[in-house]
């Protein structure tokens, strides 16, 4: 499935790459399949990433993107297609001659070595002069932070230090692609938030390419300027976090990133509207790319739906919205947001999130509440797939 | 199969590389598997007053001719004597017996003392290890001969045992099986113990832990848990101990008598005072075929444990 | 916190004390002034000093420190080399015969190694001697070399090779700037044990050495077949020393190095 071309009004920062169809891709991944016995890990593989993309793997575990990772740095070797860098095939080039460098989930410091010693490993295999090298590491430590700590071995920092020496240690070598296999699996939350800015922060100013594993969702989000969505060795979506969230091309898709109400029903005559869903009939904003009768889906995320009490109607602001009477079954509070639980009159299970901007005393909903449900047309997705 | 489970091969393979395998490869055929076969081939041949004893002598200078010859020399006389004559079942059966015998013991004493060391704190443990080792990396000799000086009618061993009035008269240890069956413990103990503590330390502390939780006495978890899951440690430590033990030479010649003529003392006899190398040969090849099960199983166990990672 | 039964404490206690007390008996007969083991005759170091004075005695062990230092190098080499294609080339023709030939000689009896390579030599008419004993140890040590290394091996972090050579070391680069280092305290100990194992032997030895060559243990063992002696103690009890001294040496040396930084892991 090759990369879908996004609209640049879903970029994270006015920088767009791959919508320019003069532009050749840095890293260009063409059909490539890759087996261990009779599993398959990587199946027909292609992807474009370009020069300066903080580009994000995503995917349940077993979904075959660190095998991916892998096979770009060059631990395996692909039974089928091409991984083409620069222009040059990879293939018959061994991993310690691709100008290619990987940040491994387990940091893989060597303990016999100081942190000096670790970052200028890479320097010395190149063959450079010592006072170069000497001069390099220095350099690195102190974009990392990490000037004092140059005569310690590792067993003498603590986790999040030990990241940034990996990290150091793949950087200085200036790769053409920095790979980085989970690193921030085993920070804790707030340095983990932290971390991922760094990332971002270090990435930009380099003008470095990195391509970054992970299977914590808001850890893409927040990191990338595009993500691929990966299933079972497959790609499932190719595009910038707020595309994919707001228009996922698949119910899988909609499924995965955060949470979607999803309703079953059929194309509507005049192709703006969606009938036989269990919530009747629900319009759309913009033109359904299926015949009249087809079997489409709706996705409606919860932040999108509004909750009025009953009596009384529903907060309607058109005509074209979309409403249905439903009966409060739970709520989950989250701090900053709750979650609501809902069940239509029909039986329908919905669920809903609200911010907690009111305050505590006036916000007014309790279990077994019944209330209206209405959301806009543009915040109904349509998936014909 | 999850992204952690993956197999890692060197996907690209050196000229080097080839040489790592192909030399302790041709070390071993060289030097391990070639004499085996010339055992068997001697094994198949006469005796003859000359240097080297036996005939036929393997000729490369008389061509196919030579080859021939050798072929048509070949006679399974030597089997058939070792066949003919008890003492040579009896040998074997003896040193069975024994090695048996001694193994079981082994395990009676090994299993407490490698259970007891899991149970010490961490750095005790290495300290142990290192205890349990020590004598092993004193000779092997030495160590017999020390039990030649306990043993002895007016030694150590039966001072003791009259100054505490356990016997009136001093009792004769040496040339007896008990001096055997002694000193193949004492010497084997380090082989018994480090496979079972290997294995003991591996244990899962946890599954003791959910057993207490679901009512189960310390004795009984430790019968239905401990000693079933130590299982691949026993027969490591169990055969580590009972192949060589069978062919035990030294131990069964110093302390041991002529009662106590075990295969290993049979074929250094027919070897140094016999001089009869095609009956030593064919009585080694009789103990390879006798052993090869178990050396068969014991190679397996320790494939799988590297298999396994 | 694993608690240390009463049970456990004894068997402990007794096993260890099982261990090293006959060793213990022998060191101290060694002090005997009196021939007799029967009669305690006072302490007294002139058997240690016959010693000095004997001279083929002195000239088996010198024998067997070069046969013990030169076997034990050799069976490093070659051991370490067979646990790297046994761990690390997967499963390549030929792996099955190979593994039964490393693991084979740990278990077989020594009369059946020392007796299949002495009759090797004859047929290819090489006079036996120091060499032929060399080889049959280095092949009899090189085995253990190659399970102890082996284990180490399959516990080494693989990612450490990955990331080496992500960084641009070849494969040999990789083995000899990282893997090597990380497995030396396994390398050494095996070596440490092919030493012992050498210098201890006297079955393999017997069958395959010659005129001129004789070993400690050779000796050793033809004195005390016509029994206990005094000299033998003395001999013995310095053996002990020798050795003991060693592996507390080496045991401090792997304890220095962990606390100056790397794992010591064996």
């Amino acid at each position: 499935m090759p990369a879908v071309e996004s609209r640049t009004g879903f970029a994270k920062r006015d920088f767009a790459p791959w919508a320019d169809r003069a532009l050749a891709p840095l890293l260009r991944i063409e059909g490539v399949t890759k087996r261990f016995g009779a599993y398959t890990a990587v199946d027909h593989l292609s992807l474009d990433i370009y020069q300066g993309e903080f580009f994000a793997l995503l995917g349940p575990s077993g979904c075959g993107k660190t095998t991916l990772l892998r096979l770009i740095a060059g631990f395996e070797r692909a039974g089928a297609g091409r991984v083409v860098l620069d222009g040059v095939d990879l293939a018959p080039v061994p991993p310690y001659r691709r100008p290619v460098n990987m940040m491994f989930q387990s940091y893989a410091l060597f303990p016999h070595l100081t942190v000096e010693g670790n970052v200028a490993f890479g320097l010395k295999q190149e063959g450079l002069p010592k006072a170069q090298i000497a001069e390099r590491v220095a350099e690195m430590l102190t974009l990392v932070r990490l000037e004092k700590f140059g005569a310690r071995k590792p067993h003498e920092l603590s986790g999040g230090q030990r990241q940034r020496v990996a990290l150091a240690r793949s950087l200085v070598k200036r790769p053409r692609v920095l790979l980085l296999d989970e690193p921030m699996a085993a920070l804790d939350k707030k340095l983990r938030g932290e971390t991922q800015f760094e990332l971002m922060d270090l990435q930009r100013r380099l003008g470095l390419t990195f391509v970054i594993v992970t299977h914590d969702q808001s850890e893409a989000m927040t990191v990338a300027d595009r993500i691929a969505v990966m299933d079972r060795g497959r790609l499932m979506q190719v595009a910038p976090p707020a595309e994919i969230y707001e228009q996922p091309n698949s119910r899988w898709v909609a499924d995965f990133i955060g949470s979607v109400n999803l309703l079953e029903g059929r194309a509507g005559r005049d192709g703006m509207s969606v009938e036989g869903t269990a919530l009747g009939r629900l319009h759309v904003a913009a033109k359904i790319a299926a015949e009249p009768g087809a079997t489409v889906w709706v996705a409606v995320r919860p932040e999108k739906l509004r909750m009025t009490p009953t009596p009384g109607s529903p907060d309607r602001q058109s005509a074209l919205e979309n409403d249905v009477a439903a009966t409060l079954v739970d709520i989950a509070y989250l701090g900053d947001l709750s979650i609501y639980r809902l069940r239509t009159d029909a039986g329908v299970p919905l669920q809903a999130t609200r911010a907690n901007t009111a305050p505590l005393a006036e916000r007014g909903t309790g279990a077994n509440d019944k209330v209206w449900l209405s959301f806009p047309r543009d915040a109904a997705i349509v998936l014909t797939r | 199969m999850t992204d952690a489970h993956r197999t890692r091969q060197k996907p690209y393979r050196s000229f080097m590389a080839k040489l790592v395998v192909r030399i302790p490869y041709a070390w071993l055929i060289a030097f391990f598997l070639v004499p085996f076969l010339i055992v068997l081939k001697i094994s198949l041949s006469q005796t003859a007053i000359a240097q080297p004893p036996y005939t036929p002598v393997f000729d490369l200078a008389a061509g196919w001719h030579g080859i021939a010859r050798l072929f048509a020399g070949l006679s399974l006389d030597n089997y058939a004597f070792l066949g003919s004559d008890p003492l040579y079942f009896l040998s074997y059966a003896k040193s069975v017996e024994i090695a048996a015998f001694s193994t079981v013991m082994l395990l009676i004493i090994g299993y407490p003392i490698a259970y007891a060391m899991t149970r010490t704190p961490r750095r005790v443990q290495a300290v142990l290890v290192v205890s349990v080792i020590l004598p092993f990396w004193t000779s092997f000799l030495i160590r017999i001969y020390a039990w030649m000086n306990i043993l002895q009618h007016d030694g150590p061993l039966n001072r003791l045992l009259l100054a505490l009035d356990l016997v009136r008269e001093p009792p004769v240890w040496l040339s007896t099986n008990t001096a055997v069956y002694i000193g193949i413990v004492y010497s084997y103990l380090p082989f018994m113990v480090l496979p079972l503590y290997a294995t003991l330390e591996k244990l899962d502390e946890s599954l003791l832990e959910a057993a207490a939780d679901l009512g189960c006495p310390r004795w009984k978890a430790f019968w239905l848990i401990t000693l079933p899951l130590s299982a691949p440690g026993v027969i490591a430590g169990a055969l580590l101990c009972f192949i060589p033990a069978v062919g035990e030479f030294v131990i069964p010649d110093l302390l041991g008598g002529s009662r106590t003529a075990m295969i290993g003392q049979t074929i250094w006899t027919e070897f140094f005072a016999n001089k009869d190398w095609p009956t030593a040969s064919a009585v080694a090849v009789v103990l390879v075929c006798l052993l090869v099960t178990p050396i068969v199983i014991f190679q397996h166990q320790t494939m799988r444990g590297v298999e396994r990672d | 916190m694993r608690k240390l039964s009463t049970f456990n404490l004894a068997s402990l206690f007794i096993g260890i004390a099982f261990l090293y007390l006959p060793i213990a008996i022998l060191v101290v007969y060694s002090f005997n002034a009196s021939r007799l083991v029967a009669v305690w005759g006072g302490w007294s170091t002139h058997w240690y000093a016959a010693l000095a004075a004997d001279a083929p005695l002195l000239g088996a062990a010198f024998t067997s420190l070069r046969v013990a230092l030169i076997s034990a190098s050799a069976a490093t080499f070659l051991g370490t080399l067979a646990a790297v294609a046994l761990v690390r080339f997967g499963r390549f023709r030929g792996r099955l015969p190979f593994a039964a030939m490393i693991y084979a000689p740990l278990v077989m009896p020594e009369v059946i190694t020392g007796l299949s390579m002495l009759l090797l030599f004859v047929a290819i008419s090489v006079d036996r001697g120091f060499w032929t004993v060399v080889i049959a140890h280095t092949t009899m040590a090189m085995c253990f070399v190659a399970v102890i290394v082996q284990a180490r091996l399959v516990d080494f972090d693989m990612s450490l090779e990955e990331a080496a050579m992500d960084l641009g070391a070849s494969p040999t680069r990789t083995f000899m700037a990282v893997t090597l280092p990380l497995i030396l305290p396994a390398i050494a100990a095996s070596w440490m044990l092919a030493f012992a194992l050498s210098l201890d032997d006297l079955v393999i030895a017997s069958f395959t050495t010659g005129p001129g060559a004789t070993t400690l243990p050779i000796r050793i063992y033809s004195e005390v077949r016509l029994g206990v002696s005094p000299e033998m103690n003395a001999v013995c009890s310095i053996m002990v020393a020798v050795v003991g001294i060693a592996v507390i040496a080496a045991s401090l040396l792997t304890k220095l190095g962990a606390a100056r930084g790397g794992p010591a892991r064996l």
